[in-house]
């Protein structure tokens, strides 16, 4: 089995931060991650059947969409799934090859093709269903956190981000350092209660999800406009009021 | 290996694992515009070998700042799709039989230009030319105009008429395509009817930023999906019904007297003078003096031109005119039409299924933002009448409609009152407000009346063909009052139809009312499946063949598209067009430019790929077939081809002298904006720029368009105007009081008879709510049924997409589980959904998110087995269904005659007006019905790969 190495101190946790309070569901990150990655490192993102019956490909980020609670009360969620790159990376352990891997220096656990027998072990160990199998080329893929993006120095520094990171037009996803206490993802994760996904199986995911943010509550003046002496007016003393109104235009 | 790789775990230095970091993107990035849905966002096209590597969002672009959505990224599937058509194809089968053979482009264009000038030398109404989601309508409306017909049209009279019309009779703008919120200093948004689209990017975007800043979301929709999801609150309301709870809210703030009286009396017609004389044919008319400018009563001085500056206007009253006439200030009228109590809150909360809190706290909420807490930007700016102001006074309340308010048969009037709750909060064109996106506002009505109303054999008709009716002189009518169009557009079955009415096109002209169609040009319209009210009734059309000569109804149809959609089967002739990174383009300023509220802007498209097909730019065509034909705008004297292509044409057409297609680096050396001789560099110049160009205006000239001097004046510099005018807000729609007044037995054109009480009582020059139109018949159907539109696809053309077939290929019934349990159904059954015209079958979800009174489905998933090059089991066609299926393009026949299902003033497709019963079935077959014959593989497309390993670093 793999083991895990021991981050060096003051090594990267690097990782998504993703806004429940803006998705929208829109599937942008989904498709544009499959867009880069199906000519990136782990390519193909192979699709099976693409015009048939059963179309069914890889993909290393998948939405869900739920409800929530009942009636007006309820309320819809969007909820993007990748892989979470855990501190301690089920897949990791169980992978009898070593191909299942964590990168010491920035915690992004990848899996080496060349060494991926297929067994599979690693996607019934992850509790999160983020691994994803390519039938036609008998390997395990999954989400590089876009590595061949992030450290991509052919590319401006700007766009050194993962692609469903660029891409999202809600501008709910993040990248950083979780590792560091003062990255701006740590500081959005501080400030709006971040939470580890399913913190019980005992993964220690780095990537976190921020909340939906309370409702906000109409600020509603009491009484109601129409409760007011003045609305209790009929309508033809009401006019004469407006009548006798003084405006210059 | 290292030994201990196994055991150990191991760094990236120690790895086996090969990452190459840092490989190229790219040989070469271009820039072009994407056309994967209607937003038209800036994208970056990296290629590789010769392949796309990505497409990412031109993070420089104005309507999408970088971010892009799922369609924009699947773009690449859509570049490689296998159901891309290959050549010309001529029709060998039956119609509809799909049986086609391929043919030389110059054979293609000899057969079109003879069946083209064959007709137009004998009578050229009798050519229709109808486009869909057509991004070169000044180019296309143009070309039909020089072709000497007047049946020209988009899908605008299908697709969002309401809200264009309501708003250009209103406020000189609209909601999507001419106006945007204030997403920066909007405290309070309402969402109005928003299926999930239009626009995209930029409501996404904006969304994202007012959630940012603690701007509170109100969505009024039935459905709580996508957008809805991340609102604070939602409304659901049952369909058809906003504009009773729009007018309860005017009513609300009419009686607590928390309305903006003093913009109303600056910027709009409130306290312009209306005859009150009933009987005569003045009656409802504003008042005006000899020069014809409307008149208002002040304070002092009595009857004085309304618009002059310093009069202290009286807004509430009777006056007695000196020639006895009364008049009273157009707020007298509305307010006293809204402060009824058939619209109070008690009366209007159980027909729109709420209850009476909610729309009192809305009002009270609506006042608040407004009001209370004053928002004013420091930024000065001048007025129209040369007044100097020192700072910007918001009103941070604004607004967005789409498809849930357009498509109704009231939705005209709908629009009208959501505009006019805007205008009662002062709530356009300020800080925190709806704004215009450049270069709106225009007067209201924007232009003249629709050109057409005579036609002569090969002679090009002069003027445009969607034009803006001021009354019955400009209506499209014969002396009897009968259309002369083929879809009745500007008739008084749908005056105000500015967008015509694509779908009343093919059973127009099957039934041969009001005439026969000779040849059909359609263009991007999938006539034949989604873009019909109903399929089965257009495919009827199209295959109708008249009884004495045996011959098609519609005698030829030409076809171009580039796709093997469901509509090419029956064609004549197919004219395969290029993908949308194979060609020039331009989103003009023209047409549907891409302004925004910061300034105009205008974008190209460039060919970023080469067709790898015998197929050419649709456009180019156009301009081809045109200078054949020898039409004088695209034929030299000489007979020769004016331009040499659509990128010739953009650069060197002029519409009027220096103004054409393009408005950036105009003049020879391209310093001019708007206004300025052609620059044969301006297309690089836009290719260096990233294929868009904007101007900026200053902060200045941002807000309060209509009356604002410096913007007005600059606009007219860049020709966006004629005159630099302050532009009137109207609440009270004269144009419409014209119209009936004509109806009432005035004038000189009046409708026919039968349509007399119709026109009196639809164009009501003040918005009235108007149950659907036709019998509803609520115990037989007691559902509403709507469709929203999933975010990753757009229209049919996702279902070629190899990776967005893979999110959503099947659709489902969705109805609330309460509604569910009362009619005894559960999740996942198969049910018969009945309508008064007919039947389908699908199988049900269940959910919370949707109104108990409203069943709904996924918009232009279903696909008709054999089509878009899909396997024949493909779930879009056996699991997927449209609603359409059971809408009719025809109300029930009353005494004989059957009304077209739109909205009464405009024409707009009224398909959100669907009522349905649903009932258990068997599910047995276990797919959805109606199902129809399976379309054959057009030739020239291979079979579908069974497995798709895309990788640009592989290039074949």
């Amino acid at each position: 089995m793999t083991s895990i190495p021991k981050p060096a101190p003051g090594a990267k946790k690097l990782g998504l931060v993703i806004d429940l309070d803006t998705c929208v569901g829109c599937q942008a990150c989904a498709v544009s991650c499959k867009e880069w990655n199906t000519s990136g490192h782990m390519a193909p993102l192979t699709d099976l059947d693409p015009y048939g019956a059963r179309p069914d490909g890889v993909w290393f980020n998948r939405i869900h969409s739920y409800e929530a609670g009942d009636g007006a009360a309820g309320r819809t969620v969007h909820f993007p799934r990748s892989c979470l790159h855990c501190e301690d990376a089920p897949c990791v352990t169980v992978c009898p090859t070593g191909a299942s891997y964590k990168r010491a220096e920035d915690g992004i656990v990848l899996v080496d093709a060349d060494l991926c027998i297929g067994c599979k072990l690693c996607s019934w160990a992850c509790p999160y269903g983020a691994r994803e199998y390519d039938e036609d080329a008998g390997v395990m893929k999954k989400c590089t956190l876009c590595i061949d993006r992030i450290y991509n120095e052919t590319l401006g520094e700007e766009e050194r981000v993962p692609a469903c990171v660029s891409v999202c037009p809600t501008r709910a996803r993040h990248f950083g350092d979780l590792g560091d206490p003062d990255s701006e993802v740590s500081q959005l994760v501080a400030e709006r209660g971040g939470f580890e996904l399913m913190p019980e199986q005992g993964c220690k995911p780095v990537n976190r999800y921020l909340p939906p943010r309370p409702r906000a509550a109409p600020p509603v003046p009491s009484p109601s406009p129409s409760q007011t002496a003045e609305a209790a007016t009929p309508i033809a003393n009401r006019l004469l009021a407006w009548a006798d109104r003084v405006l210059s235009r | 290996m290292h030994e201990n790789s196994v055991d150990r775990g191991r760094t990236a230095s120690e790895s086996t694992d090969r990452i190459a970091y840092s490989t190229p993107t790219h040989d070469r990035v271009a820039t072009t515009t994407c056309y994967m849905c209607a937003c038209r966002c800036g994208i970056r096209v990296h290629l590789k070998d010769g392949r796309i590597r990505y497409i990412e969002g031109n993070p420089d672009h104005p309507v999408n700042r970088g971010v892009l959505c799922g369609k924009g990224s699947a773009g690449i599937m859509t570049q490689y799709s296998p159901a891309r058509l290959a050549n010309p194809l001529l029709r060998v089968g039956a119609r509809g039989s799909g049986e086609f053979r391929e043919i030389s482009w110059a054979h293609a264009l000899d057969l079109a230009t003879s069946w083209l000038a064959e007709v137009r030398a004998r009578d050229p109404r009798q050519f229709a030319f109808f486009s869909g989601r057509d991004q070169s309508q000044s180019l296309t409306g143009f070309w039909a105009a020089q072709f000497g017909t007047p049946n020209f049209a988009a899908h605008g009279g299908f697709c969002s008429v309401n809200l264009a019309a309501a708003g250009l009779y209103s406020v000189g703008g609209s909601f999507w395509e001419f106006g945007e919120p204030d997403w920066e200093h909007a405290r309070l948004f309402l969402l109005w009817g928003v299926a999930e689209d239009h626009d995209s990017n930029p409501i996404k975007l904006g969304l994202s930023r007012l959630r940012e800043r603690g701007a509170r979301i109100i969505a009024i929709n039935p459905v709580r999906t996508g957008y809805g999801a991340i609102a604070d609150q939602w409304i659901s309301l049952r369909p058809g019904t906003d504009g009773l709870f729009v007018f309860s809210l005017i009513h609300e703030l009419l009686a607590a007297d928390r309305i903006d009286l003093e913009f109303l009396a600056t910027h709009a017609n409130a306290h312009w003078l209306v005859i009150d004389a009933p009987g005569t044919a003045e009656h409802g008319l504003f008042l005006r003096d000899a020069a014809g400018n409307p008149l208002a009563w002040d304070r002092t001085a009595g009857l004085v031109p309304a618009g002059r500056p310093g009069i202290s206007p009286v807004l509430a009253g009777t006056m007695s005119l000196p020639d006895g006439r009364g008049a009273h200030p157009v707020f007298h009228l509305l307010a006293e039409r809204y402060l009824s109590p058939e619209y109070a809150p008690e009366a209007v909360a159980p027909r729109c299924g709420i209850d009476v809190g909610t729309i009192r706290r809305l009002a009270a909420e609506l006042a608040a933002a407004a009001f209370a807490d004053p928002l004013e930007l420091p930024c000065p700016w001048t007025d129209t009448e040369g007044r100097r102001h020192a700072t910007m006074l918001g009103r941070p309340v604004a607004m967005h409609a789409m498809r849930g308010i357009a498509a109704h048969a009231n939705g005209f009037h709908t629009c009208r009152a959501i505009h006019l709750l805007q205008l009662l909060l002062g709530a356009v064109d300020r800080p925190g407000s709806w704004r215009y996106k450049s270069p709106y506002p225009r007067p209201i009505p924007p232009g003249p009346g629709p050109a057409g109303a005579t036609v002569a054999p090969d002679t090009p008709i002069d003027g445009t063909l969607l034009g803006f009716p001021q009354g019955p002189e400009d209506l499209l009518v014969d002396g009897s009052g009968e259309a002369l169009r083929i879809d009745k557009a500007f008739s008084w079955e749908a005056p105000l139809s500015l967008h015509g009415l694509l779908h009343m096109v093919l059973p127009n002209a099957a039934a041969g009312d009001p005439y026969r169609i000779d040849t059909l040009l359609l263009y991007m319209s999938n006539m034949a499946w989604n873009s019909a009210m109903n399929p089965a009734q257009n495919i009827e059309a199209l295959t109708a063949r008249d009884a004495h000569s045996g011959e098609y109804a519609i005698r030829r149809v030409i076809y171009a598209d580039a796709y093997s959609s469901e509509t090419v089967p029956y064609a004549d002739l197919v004219l395969p067009d290029t993908t949308y990174l194979e060609r020039f383009d331009c989103i003009s300023l023209l047409d549907r430019p891409i302004g925004s509220a910061h300034g105009p802007a205008d974008a190209i498209r460039q060919p970023v790929l080469q067709p790898n097909r015998n197929v050419r730019p649709f456009q180019d065509v156009l301009l081809e077939l045109g200078a054949r034909l020898g039409l004088p705008a695209f034929a030299n004297t000489d007979g020769n081809p004016r331009y040499r292509d659509y990128a010739d044409y953009m650069v060197n057409h002029e519409r009027r002298p220096g103004q054409g297609p393009l408005a950036g680096w105009r003049g020879e050396n391209g310093e001019q904006i708007g206004i300025g001789a052609p620059n044969q560099r301006q297309i690089a110049r836009y290719i260096e720029n990233g294929c868009f160009w904007q101007h900026e205006l200053p902060p200045g000239q941002q807000y309060y368009k209509y009356a604002n001097r410096d913007y007005l004046e600059g606009a007219v510099a860049m020709g966006l105007l004629d005159n630099a005018e302050r532009i009137v807000l109207q609440l009270y729609a004269e144009p419409l009081q014209r119209l009936r007044l004509a109806a009432e037995g005035h004038g000189r054109r009046q409708p026919p008879a039968r349509l007399r009480a119709r026109v009196a009582k639809y164009c009501d020059p003040l918005p009235f709510w108007h149950p659907p139109l036709g019998a509803q018949e609520p115990q037989t159907f007691p559902l509403s049924a709507i469709t929203q539109r999933p975010m990753p696809m757009y229209h049919s053309w996702g279902s070629q997409n190899a990776w967005l077939r893979q999110i959503i290929a099947a659709n489902r019934l969705y109805m609330n589980r309460a509604t569910a349990a009362r009619l005894g159904l559960a999740e996942d059954d198969w049910v018969k959904v009945t309508s008064r015209s007919g039947e389908l079958r699908c199988q049900l979800a269940l959910m919370e998110g949707v109104n108990e009174a409203t069943v709904w489905t996924w918009n232009a998933i279903g696909k008709r087995t054999g089509a878009w090059n899909l396997a024949d089991d493909a779930p879009e066609s056996t699991r997927g269904f449209l609603l359409n299926h059971v809408i009719s393009a025809f109300l029930a026949p009353e005494g004989g005659h059957a009304d077209s299902n739109s909205d009464p003033v405009t024409g707009q497709a009224a398909w959100f007006d669907l009522r349905v019963r649903v009932e258990k079935c068997s599910a047995e077959a276990a797919h959805t019905t109606p199902r129809f014959e399976p379309l054959p593989r057009p030739p020239g497309l291979a079979p579908p790969p069974a497995i798709l390993r895309y990788n640009a670093k592989d290039a074949p």
